[in-house]
C-alpha cells in the first residue's frame, strides 16, 4: 500500500510547516498583485503621482493667472480723473465706475475697440432706486410709475454727481417706506419736522447729522394729553401721569402707523 | 525566499520607499513654496469679508458683477453670490424669497403692507470656511483650503461626485455644468491675490460687502469686526467661516 | 472642456424650479444626487446582507440554511460586481475615478470606502468564493475541454489537491474568511450609511443611527433577496424547494425586520420627541413629498405587510406551497420597501433646502445616463451576471470523483 503522501514528501528531514497547496497558489497571486502594486505606489510612479499637493499648487497659480475683467475704479483715475473728481464730492462718490459701466479691464489695458458701456436707459437706474420697501432707511428711492415716467432718468440726474434738480419737498424722496406707511395712518397728515429736529447737513450727510427723536413723553401729549388743549388735540388721549410708566411712548406705539395693521 | 526572509526585507522597503517619496517631494519643494513667480506670498494673508447687512439695496449688481467675472453660467440655476430678501411680519410668520433669480427691477413699486414689521437684504455667497466641511468630503483633494484662507476647486481634478455640494450648510457650490466640476465663489482670487477688490465689493453700490486681510492689523475688515457686533451663518455646523455679517436679523438662515 | 450644456439638463432644471414651494437657496435647485444614487445603496446592501445571510451557515452553524450557502455566495457576488457602475455613471468626470485610489484624502468617507469596497471584494469575497468552490472548480476542470476548461483551471488557479484533508482545510479557511468577513460587511454598509450620516450640513442624513438602519435594512434586503432568488431558482429549474431553508431563512428574515423597524422607528421616534429647528421642514417634507414613498411603500407595504405575513407563517400552520407563495411576496415587498427608504433617504435628503424654509422636486428623466432606464438596467444586471454565475459555478455539490483525471 503507497503512502498517501509520498510522491509529496520532501526529502529533507526537517519538521517544516507544510503549507496546504492552494494556499501557496492563492498566496502566490495575492502576493504578486501585492508586490506589483505596492512597487507601483512606492518605487515605479513618482511620488507625485500620488499626492494632490502638486496639483493644487498648480491651480492656484493657474487661477491666479486668470484676466481680470474687471479693472477696478483705481485703474479709471489713473485717466478719467476730472470724472473721478467730480464724483468724489457727490453722492454716488462709493459707486465704482464699473458697476454702471461694466467690465472694462481691456479698456484699461488700452484696448481701443473695448469700449465700456454707457448706461442711458431708465431701468438701470431703477435697479437701484425704485422704490422697495426692503431697501434700508433712507435710501433715496422713487416711484417708477409716477416719477417722470418713461423719462431717461440722466436728463436731470447727472449720473456721476447725481443731485435732484429741485430738494425734495419732504423727507419721503428718502424716506419712502416710512413715508408711505405714515401716509395710511391717522398721523397722515403730520410733517416729519413736528417730531423730528432736522439739521441742514443731512442732506449732504445723512449717517454723520441724524434727525432727532422725541425724547419726552410731553412732546406727543401735547396732542396726546388727557389735559392738552388746542385745535390739533387727538381724539385718542390719555392720562400722562398713570400710563405707561417712564417710558417714552414711541417705545411702545409706532409713531408712524400707530393704529397699527387691520 | 520563505517567509521570514519577506517579511524581513519589507520591514526595510517601506522606510526606504518612504525615504524616496520624501526626497522626491523635496526636490519638487521649491516650485511648491509659498513664493510663486510673481512674488507673492499667501502665507502673509489671511481673507474674509465683511458685510452690513443694513446697507445691501438688493440692486443685484454684485451677483451681475460676479457672473461677468468668473464666467458664471447666466443661467437661474448657478450662482456664486446670491441676495436673499427677508420679510418679518407681525404674526411671526417670516418668507424669504432669492431676488438674483428674477433680474431686474419691478415694474411697479409693491403696495404698502402695514403687517411687516422687518424687511431687509442679505447677501450670501460661499463663506470660505476657516474648518470648511467641504474640503473634509472632497474624496481625491481636488478641493482645498490655499495658506491665504481661501476654498478652491480644482477643475481638473475634480471627478463630479458631488460630495462637497451635499457637505456645504450654505448652499454655495453648484456643479458647472460646462465643466461639470463642483463651482463656487473663489474670493475672486485671481483679483485679489493682484491687490484688487472682489468682484462684487468692487461694485457694491452702498459699501455692504468690505473684502479684507484678517492678519493686517490696519485692515478695513478688522475695523468693520471692531465697530459692528459680528456674526455668522449657522454657527452651530462649527465651520467657523470667515464671511462676518454685521446686523444679522436672526430669522437669517 | 467647454462642451455645449445639454438642454436636458436646463429643462429638467426649469421644471424643477417651478416645483419649489417657499424658499431655497438658489443653486439647490439641482438635484445632485439622483436616482442613480439611490440605486447603489440598495445594491451594496443586498451584497451585505447576502453575506451575513450565508456567515450563518459557516460561522454560526445553521445547518438548515446550507442549502443556499453558495447561492447567498454567488448573490453577493453578482450584485458587488455592479455596484459600482451606479457611482461611475453618476459623475461628472469618470474617466477621472481613478484618482480616488491614487490621492485619497484620509478625511473623506468617499475615499476610505473605496478602499474598504475593494478590500471586501478581493479580500473576503472573492477568497471565499474562491475556497467554496475550489473542489468544483478542480472537478469542472477535468470533466469539461476546450476553453472552458481552461477557464475553470485557470479559477482554480491551478491546483489541482482534492485529498480530504486539503478539502478540509478549505472548510476551515472558509469559516475563517467568513469571520473576517462578518465584521467586513458590517464595515461595508455601515460606511455607506456613514457618508450620509456624516452630512451635518442634511439633517435628514445627519444622524448617529444612520449608519446602523442602513446596515440593518441591507441585511433585510439581502436575506429577502436570496429568498427571492432561491425560490426563483427552484421554479425554473423545476427543483423541490428545501422547506426547512425556506422556513428558517424567514424566521431570520423575521428578527431583521423587527431590528430594522426599530431601529427606524427609534430615529423618528427621538427626532420628534428632540424637536429640533429642522423638524417642521422635516414634518412638511413627510407630508408633502414623501408621504407616498416612506408612509406607504417603505413603512406599510415593505415594512409591516412582511412583517405581519411572516408572522402569520410562524404562527398558523399553513401548507407548503402557500407558505412559498407568501415568502415570495415578503421578499417582494420588502425589495420595494427597502428602494423606497434609500429614496427616501437619497432623495428626500434634497427635496427640502438647508434654509429649512422651502421644498423642491425631482423630477427624473427617463432617458439618459442618469435616468429610470439607466437604473432600471442597473437593477435587472445583477440578475443576468448571478445567471451567468450558477452556471459556472453551479450550486449544487456536483459527484465527486474518486481521484481526478
Amino acid at each position: 500500500m503507497a503512502r498517501p503522501y509520498a510522491a509529496e514528501s520532501e526529502s529533507k528531514e526537517e519538521p517544516a510547516v507544510k503549507l496546504p497547496e492552494q494556499v501557496v497558489r492563492l498566496g502566490t497571486v495575492i502576493l504578486a498583485l501585492l508586490v506589483i502594486v505596492l512597487s507601483l505606489r512606492f518605487f515605479i510612479l513618482p511620488a507625485s503621482f500620488f499626492s494632490a499637493q502638486p496639483h493644487q499648487a498648480e491651480k492656484v497659480v493657474r487661477e491666479m493667472a486668470k484676466p481680470p475683467h474687471y479693472a477696478g475704479a483705481a485703474s479709471c483715475r489713473e485717466c478719467h480723473a476730472e470724472q473721478f473728481t467730480a464724483q468724489s464730492a457727490g453722492y454716488h462718490r462709493n459707486i465704482a465706475c464699473e458697476n454702471c459701466h461694466g467690465p472694462s479691464a481691456q479698456h484699461a489695458a488700452g484696448d481701443k475697440s473695448a469700449v465700456p458701456r454707457v448706461q442711458k436707459d431708465r431701468e438701470f437706474c431703477l435697479a437701484c432706486h425704485a422704490y422697495n420697501r426692503s431697501r434700508p432707511n433712507g435710501f433715496p428711492q422713487v416711484d417708477p410709475q409716477e416719477h417722470n415716467t418713461r423719462k431717461q432718468c440722466i436728463r436731470c440726474h447727472d449720473a456721476h454727481d447725481p443731485v435732484p434738480p429741485e430738494t425734495p419737498k419732504d423727507c419721503g424722496g428718502c424716506h419712502g417706506r416710512i413715508a408711505r406707511t405714515k401716509a395710511l395712518s391717522a398721523h397722515a397728515l403730520l410733517p416729519c419736522a413736528d417730531c423730528h429736529k432736522v439739521d441742514e447737513q443731512h442732506m449732504l450727510h445723512p449717517r454723520s447729522a441724524l434727525p432727532t427723536k422725541p425724547d419726552s413723553r410731553e412732546s406727543c401729549g401735547r396732542c396726546h394729553a388727557a389735559s392738552a388743549t388746542g385745535p390739533d388735540v387727538s381724539k385718542a388721549t390719555v392720562d400722562l401721569a398713570s400710563h405707561g410708566g417712564k417710558y417714552v411712548c414711541w417705545e411702545c406705539h409706532y409713531a408712524h402707523l400707530p393704529e397699527g395693521p387691520k | 525566499m520563505n517567509k521570514r526572509e519577506f517579511l524581513t526585507d519589507a520591514v526595510l522597503f517601506f522606510p526606504a520607499a518612504g525615504l524616496l517619496e520624501a526626497l522626491a517631494l523635496e526636490a519638487q519643494g521649491k516650485e511648491l513654496s509659498a513664493d510663486t513667480a510673481t512674488g507673492y506670498d499667501p502665507t502673509l494673508h489671511w481673507y474674509g469679508m465683511g458685510i452690513d447687512v443694513d446697507k445691501c439695496i438688493g440692486c443685484n449688481r454684485c451677483v451681475e458683477a460676479c457672473k461677468a467675472e468668473n464666467d458664471v453660467p447666466d443661467e437661474p440655476y448657478y450662482f456664486r453670490t446670491w441676495i436673499e430678501r427677508y420679510t418679518v411680519r407681525r404674526d411671526g410668520k417670516t418668507t424669504v424669497e432669492c431676488i438674483s433669480t428674477k433680474p431686474g427691477p419691478a415694474k411697479q413699486a409693491e403696495p404698502e403692507d402695514p403687517s411687516v414689521v422687518r424687511t431687509f437684504f442679505v447677501p450670501k455667497l460661499c463663506n470660505q470656511c476657516a474648518h470648511p466641511p467641504c474640503v473634509q468630503v472632497c474624496p481625491v483633494g481636488a478641493t482645498f483650503q490655499t495658506k491665504d484662507g481661501v476654498v478652491l476647486v480644482n477643475e481638473k481634478t475634480c471627478i463630479g461626485c458631488r460630495y462637497c455640494i451635499q457637505a456645504c450648510p450654505y448652499g454655495a457650490r453648484y456643479l458647472n455644468p460646462r465643466t461639470r466640476t463642483a463651482d463656487k465663489c473663489t474670493f475672486c482670487y485671481h483679483r485679489v491675490t493682484k491687490g484688487l477688490q472682489p468682484a462684487c465689493v468692487e461694485v457694491c453700490p452702498t459699501e455692504a460687502r468690505i473684502f479684507g486681510d484678517l492678519n493686517k492689523l490696519s485692515d478695513r475688515l478688522v475695523r468693520f469686526q471692531r465697530a459692528n457686533d459680528i456674526s455668522v451663518l449657522k454657527p452651530d455646523l462649527n465651520t467657523d467661516p470667515k464671511v462676518r455679517y454685521a446686523q444679522l436679523d436672526g430669522e437669517v438662515r | 472642456m467647454n462642451a455645449a450644456v445639454p438642454t436636458a439638463l436646463y429643462e429638467q432644471l426649469a421644471s424643477q424650479l417651478s416645483q419649489v414651494i417657499g424658499f431655497i437657496y438658489p443653486n439647490e435647485v439641482e438635484t445632485q444626487w439622483a436616482i442613480l444614487i439611490v440605486v447603489y445603496p440598495y445594491l451594496t446592501g443586498i451584497v451585505a446582507g447576502a453575506f451575513i445571510l450565508a456567515s450563518l451557515v459557516k460561522v454560526f452553524n445553521v445547518v438548515e440554511v446550507q442549502p443556499i450557502y453558495r447561492l447567498a455566495l454567488l448573490t453577493a457576488l453578482a450584485f458587488m460586481l455592479v455596484a459600482p457602475l451606479p457611482l461611475q455613471l453618476h459623475l461628472g468626470h469618470p474617466e477621472r475615478a481613478y484618482e480616488i485610489y491614487m490621492t485619497p484624502q484620509p478625511t473623506s468617507a468617499m475615499a476610505m470606502f473605496g478602499f474598504v469596497y475593494l478590500w471586501y471584494l478581493m479580500g473576503v469575497l472573492l477568497i471565499e468564493v474562491w475556497f467554496e468552490y475550489r473542489q468544483q472548480l478542480i472537478l469542472m476542470a477535468n470533466r469539461c475541454r476546450g476553453i472552458l476548461g481552461h477557464l475553470y483551471r485557470a479559477l482554480s488557479l491551478y491546483s489541482k489537491d482534492v485529498s480530504p484533508e486539503a478539502i478540509a482545510f478549505d472548510h476551515k479557511a472558509s469559516k475563517i474568511v467568513t469571520i473576517i468577513g462578518i465584521p467586513s460587511a458590517f464595515l461595508l454598509h455601515g460606511y455607506v450609511g456613514f457618508i450620509f450620516g456624516s452630512v451635518k450640513a442634511n439633517p435628514w442624513w445627519g444622524s448617529v443611527l444612520m449608519p446602523i438602519v442602513f446596515l440593518m435594512s441591507a441585511i433585510v434586503s439581502g436575506i429577502a433577496m436570496v429568498m427571492f432568488v432561491y425560490i426563483v431558482l427552484c421554479l425554473v429549474r423545476n427543483e423541490k424547494l428545501d422547506m426547512r431553508c425556506l422556513d428558517k431563512v424567514g424566521l431570520f428574515l423575521l428578527v431583521a425586520i423587527i431590528v430594522d423597524f426599530a431601529l427606524e422607528g427609534l430615529d423618528y421616534i427621538h427626532r420628534l420627541y428632540q424637536s429640533e429647528e429642522s423638524i417642521k421642514i422635516l414634518g412638511q417634507l413627510v407630508s408633502a413629498k414623501l408621504f407616498t414613498s416612506l408612509l406607504i411603500l417603505q413603512v406599510l407595504l415593505g415594512m409591516l405587510l412582511p412583517l405581519v405575513i411572516l408572522v402569520l407563517v410562524r404562527s398558523k400552520r399553513f401548507n407548503e406551497e402557500f407558505r412559498k407563495l407568501l415568502y415570495f411576496t415578503s421578499a417582494l415587498l420588502i425589495q420595494l420597501g427597502i428602494f423606497s427608504m434609500r429614496w427616501n433617504v437619497v432623495i428626500g435628503g434634497q427635496l427640502y433646502s438647508k434654509s429649512f424654509r422651502g421644498l423642491m422636486g425631482y423630477k427624473m428623466e427617463l432617458t439618459g445616463i442618469e435616468s429610470l432606464l439607466t437604473a432600471a438596467v442597473l437593477l435587472i444586471a445583477p440578475f443576468v451576471i448571478l445567471t451567468v454565475l450558477i452556471r459556472l459555478l453551479p450550486t449544487r455539490h456536483i459527484e465527486e470523483h474518486a481521484a481526478p483525471i
